[in-house]
């Protein structure tokens, strides 16, 4: 019934909203529809062009404006009399300290990035507000409900890595279009047109085959007057040609490999074929950077097409000409952005040049940009039905109906005859390091690894915090804030470059560690073991956190996980930093296999046989469920049972709490 | 697939979908033509979702106005009464979802008396949804849309307060299926609503049944009894409506302890739609007319019923237990 408790719940409830993309638009006008009074919403993002086919609230001659006030504005106008307060920030931004979550009766997320929603996650149990977490990409989506104490926080469940690629895979031995893309996103367009002063393993691998470091560095240096298409050519016969040549004179690598085809530029184009009519003079009137386009000067027109060799050549070079003629201020401070159109076509034709080397089948430019971007999918009609859901435990959470708390996922396939299926929330985990005070463990070697090593692989990578005090006893050993005095920041700079054993107040085997966020009110006790040795290509950050993922997540094999993170490892940092855009994201596999059995008496039984209750689905709904056979109650609720850990396949449950909104 | 490529602001616009279902499926959208017979909220939120998702053109019909429970859940309807005068529902719905797509073609027609449009009106459509009507109307446009040579996929969506439920009628249709990179062609038949909701022997359902399918099926037969409007059943009436669902009982040898008076209770608290249900059997329907112009993915078959009292999406293929 529409009963006077709720609506006065709902009336007198101030909310919280983080994110104002493709949920975020549902979920505003949905609130707004059953009566809310007061909502807050913050998102950092300006609206863009791929919005507008499921972010209803917004017009193409909004792009480039705030979505936060935006989606405020266009609200008002069907719902005038309620209140809504925009901020075009970052959720992450000191003002939105423990006191201010403190201000909401319940906090929603519509995020995109797993970032964001661990410190959200932080700051709702440091203020103690009931969380409400969402996710979706393709027909997938899920709702979860997290309350301090009564239910599991976002980081009970471990998520799992984002994916990297082994370093030689990307720079030596491709075998998927993948490999090419992030050598063409991350190596070479990086070397031409990035920060010339950043590590690059291209840079690496060709002095290593020049001979000289000296002369290497310059091959991909324009030389003086040097013709802007002879420079491409020579780019081009230097990457696909002269480097698949000295690769190939390594006959070890290619035992149990297909030999890749040295191309140069001769072989794929005539000579001197792109010298037509003009193009750069038309292309570099325009004063908009971002409409450049090669395609457009070499007239192809379908994004959907697979360009074949040849032109993928002529793409090449058309792009680097371009950004030289056009776009020459820019050389040496571009990274790559999906929504540059010229960055985009040049990734592309290289890794589809690549690509034909090592016999790896080519793709279009769409497909290109989907991977090179981490483009996740969406649609509009997933998004509604999430913030529907959404919207139904808020109102449960309001008023305090804590047993009818629901996570419900939206499949694409039925389960048990359901589209929607509504699961029991899990109880917190006990051993996590975030809602519990379990202290976690890292093996480290103490004599090698520096603090720096362990501030950035560590306690940002791993735990997730953005300004960090590290403490050994009472000694502070590293902090980050505005209001540090100066011999303090030089004495913490020092502190970061001496390795663990020969700080001040030396960190060896059985020390322990206190790390502490102010703003997440976040704090993890870290116990330190020592330990020799690493192996580099399965432990590539030269340490192990242990406790804060379990093993049967962070030993996925590669080829169970889907390739939705591009992004590459060496020994010593990832080439790709995630980008945090509103289109992009991780994709993560959820576990909502909990770790926990609950409610029925005979899952562990159940546990033990994994194929006890399948869930149809065609590739990731992989996990069991069960429905608890209480007939005629209307109230019956499925119970996601505990997976064989072993068995990492029926861990993989569902859809992703990380995903795109 | 024959048929116009895509153009590059389709393809930029549309891009984040085109990559869950593909270019094919988008062109299919850009050409299909859909008619929707009456706007409850979770029609609006329907169309909200299908002129963004590209599709070629949507026609409304409804010409009723605005009334209380109309504005509660529709967020098409602009607050500013002035608007209103000598408009129709479907009007006023029509100018704000012109907005959303500038690619679509959204238009308002005056229906007078449905059963004036004759047979061929129909057959200028690929989907027809229809809502708030009564039941003899939603027999009817069903049963036009079953006898014309084309296929005309029929759906229906009703929200009663906190629960509703969504009705698929693709009469014969053929699909591909695509498994373990194996192409499987799949034929469904579906049957009418007549044929269902009326002809279908209770007793012989499973007893696992969604218990909502029945008690819609009650609440249907009162307002067709007592000649109410659609959606016309109050709380005052509740009484009457548990009479009538003891005798549906008896004359279907159906437990009656399988339509929970409590239920039923439910659905006639209350005659405005509660808004998040109205978003999510607008998304479910959104997503199976893409599913069934597009040819891709299994649709529904043939009752998606949602009760936000349990969270519980349950597809119910009726049809089939029958046979």
């Amino acid at each position: 019934m529409a009963s006077q408790q709720q609506l006065s719940a709902v009336k007198g409830a101030k909310v919280l909203m983080v994110g104002a993309g493709g949920i975020g638009c549902e979920l505003l006008k949905t609130l707004a529809l059953s009566g809310f009074q007061d909502i807050h919403i913050i998102d950092m993002d300006t609206i863009e062009v791929s919005n507008l086919n499921r972010q209803f609230l917004f017009r193409r001659s909004h792009v480039g404006l705030s979505k936060a006030k935006v989606a405020r504005d266009a609200v008002l106008r069907f719902r005038p009399n309620i209140n809504i307060t925009p901020y075009h920030a970052n959720v992450k931004d000191p003002d939105f300290n423990v006191d201010f979550f403190k201000k909401f009766n319940v906090v929603l997320n519509g995020l995109d990035n797993l970032d964001a929603r661990r410190h959200v996650n932080r700051l709702c149990l440091a203020a103690d507000v009931p969380l409400v977490e969402s996710g979706t990409t393709g027909f997938l989506g899920q709702v979860t409900v997290h309350l301090k104490g009564k239910t599991e926080c976002y980081e009970c469940q471990p998520k799992p890595a984002p994916k990297t690629y082994p370093v030689c895979t990307i720079t030596s031995t491709p075998s998927k279009f993948v490999h090419c893309i992030v050598w063409a996103k991350d190596l070479l367009f990086a070397k031409l047109f990035g920060d010339t002063t950043q590590d690059n393993d291209l840079n690496v691998r060709s002095s290593d085959a020049a001979g000289s470091s000296e002369n290497s560095k310059d091959v991909f240096e324009r030389r003086k007057d040097e013709d802007i298409e002879d420079y491409g050519r020579r780019i081009f016969d230097h990457v696909f040609g002269y480097n698949i040549e000295m690769a190939l004179s390594n006959e070890d690598t290619w035992k149990n490999r297909n030999r890749p085809r040295p191309i140069y530029s001769k072989d794929a184009l005539p000579e001197k074929s792109i010298k037509q009519n003009g193009s750069v003079e038309k292309n570099g009137s325009t004063d908009d950077p971002s409409s450049v386009s090669a395609m457009a000067s070499l007239g192809m027109r379908s994004p959907q097409d697979v360009w074949s060799l040849m032109e993928n050549s002529k793409v090449f070079l058309e792009a680097l000409k371009l950004f030289f003629t056009t776009r020459e201020k820019e050389i040496g401070s571009l990274s790559f952005d999906k929504d540059d159109q010229l960055a985009v076509e040049f990734v592309t034709a290289a890794a589809n040049i690549r690509a034909s080397s090592f016999g790896i089948p080519l793709h279009s430019l769409f497909e290109a940009k989907g991977i090179a971007g981490n483009i996740v999918h969406a649609v509009a009609t997933t998004n509604a039905v999430i913030a529907g859901l959404i919207v139904i435990e808020a109102i449960k959470v309001l008023q305090n109906d804590t047993k009818n708390y629901r996570m419900t996922y939206c499949l694409e396939y039925p389960t048990k005859n359901m589209l929607l299926m509504p699961v029991e929330p899990f109880e917190p985990n006990k051993s996590c390091y975030v809602c519990s005070e379990t202290p976690l463990s890292l093996e480290i070697n103490t004599y090698q690894s520096k603090l720096r090593d362990f501030v950035e692989k560590i306690v940002k990578a791993k735990l997730g915090m953005h300004s960090p005090i590290i403490m050994h006893g009472s000694a502070l050993l590293y902090e980050v804030g505005d209001d540090l005095e100066e011999d303090m920041v030089a004495n913490y700079a020092a502190n970061l470059e001496k390795v663990l054993s020969e700080l001040p107040s030396p960190v060896t085997g059985g020390t322990m560690l206190t790390v502490e966020d102010m703003q997440q009110e976040l704090v993890c006790n870290v116990n330190i073991k020592h330990r020799e040795e690493f192996d580099e290509e399965k432990e590539p950050d030269g340490m192990v956190l242990v406790g804060w993922s379990q093993p049967s997540s962070t030993e996925k094999k590669e080829e169970n996980h889907r390739v939705s993170d591009v992004g590459t490892s060496n020994s010593s940092r990832p080439i790709a930093e995630l980008n945090e855009d509103a289109e992009i994201s991780t994709m993560e596999e959820t576990d909502v296999v909990p770790t926990k059995k609950r409610k029925l008496s005979t899952a562990s039984k159940n546990a033990t046989s994994p194929s006890s209750s399948k869930v149809p689905a065609d590739t990731d709904n992989h996990g069991k469920v069960e429905e608890i056979d209480d007939d005629d109650d209307d109230d019956d609720v499925v119970v996601m049972l505990d997976g064989n850990p072993d068995n990492t396949k029926t861990r993989r449950v569902v859809t992703s709490k990380n995903l795109c909104v | 697939m024959e048929g116009e490529e895509l153009t590059e602001q389709e393809t930029a616009l549309y891009d984040r979908q085109i990559r869950v279902w593909g270019a094919d499926a988008q062109r299919r959208l850009t050409r299909a033509a859909i008619l929707v017979y009456g706007i409850n909220g979770a029609v609006a939120e329907f169309c909200k979702n299908i002129v963004l998702a590209g599709v070629g053109s949507l026609t409304l019909v409804d010409d009723r106005g605005v009334t209380e429970e109309a504005l509660s859940a529709n967020f098409l309807i602009p607050p500013d009464e002035t608007l209103y005068e000598g408009k129709s529902l479907a009007e006023l719905c029509s100018d704000s979802l012109k907005d959303f797509n500038p690619m679509v073609r959204v238009s308002a027609e005056r229906a007078g008396d449905i059963s004036g449009f004759s047979g061929d009106f129909y057959s200028k459509f690929d989907v027809v949804v229809v809502s708030c009507c009564t039941l003899t109307t939603k027999k009817l446009i069903n049963d036009k849309c079953r006898r014309l040579s084309k296929r005309v996929a029929f759906y229906s969506a009703d929200c009663r307060y906190s629960s509703g439920e969504i009705f698929v009628d693709l009469h014969s249709y053929k699909y591909t299926k695509n498994k373990l990179d194996e192409a499987i062609e799949c034929e469904l038949q579906y049957p009418s609503f007549e044929q269902e909701a009326t002809a279908v022997s209770w007793s012989k359902l499973p007893r696992k049944m969604s218990k909502l399918y029945f008690a819609m099926r009650v609440i249907e037969k009162f307002e067709e009894k007592e000649g109410r409007s659609p959606g016309g059943v109050s709380i005052t009436d509740l009484p009457a409506v548990l009479k009538l669902k003891n005798e549906l009982c008896e004359a279907q040898s159906l437990k009656e302890s399988q339509i929970p008076d409590a239920l039923l209770e439910r659905l006639v608290s209350s005659q405005i739609e509660f808004p998040p249900v109205c978003a999510i059997l607008g998304g479910v329907l959104g997503q199976e007319v893409i599913k069934a112009i597009s040819g891709k993915g299994d649709p529904l078959k043939n009752f998606f019923l949602f009760d936000a009292f349990d969270g519980k999406g349950v597809i119910e293929d009726i049809s089939s237990r029958d046979a």
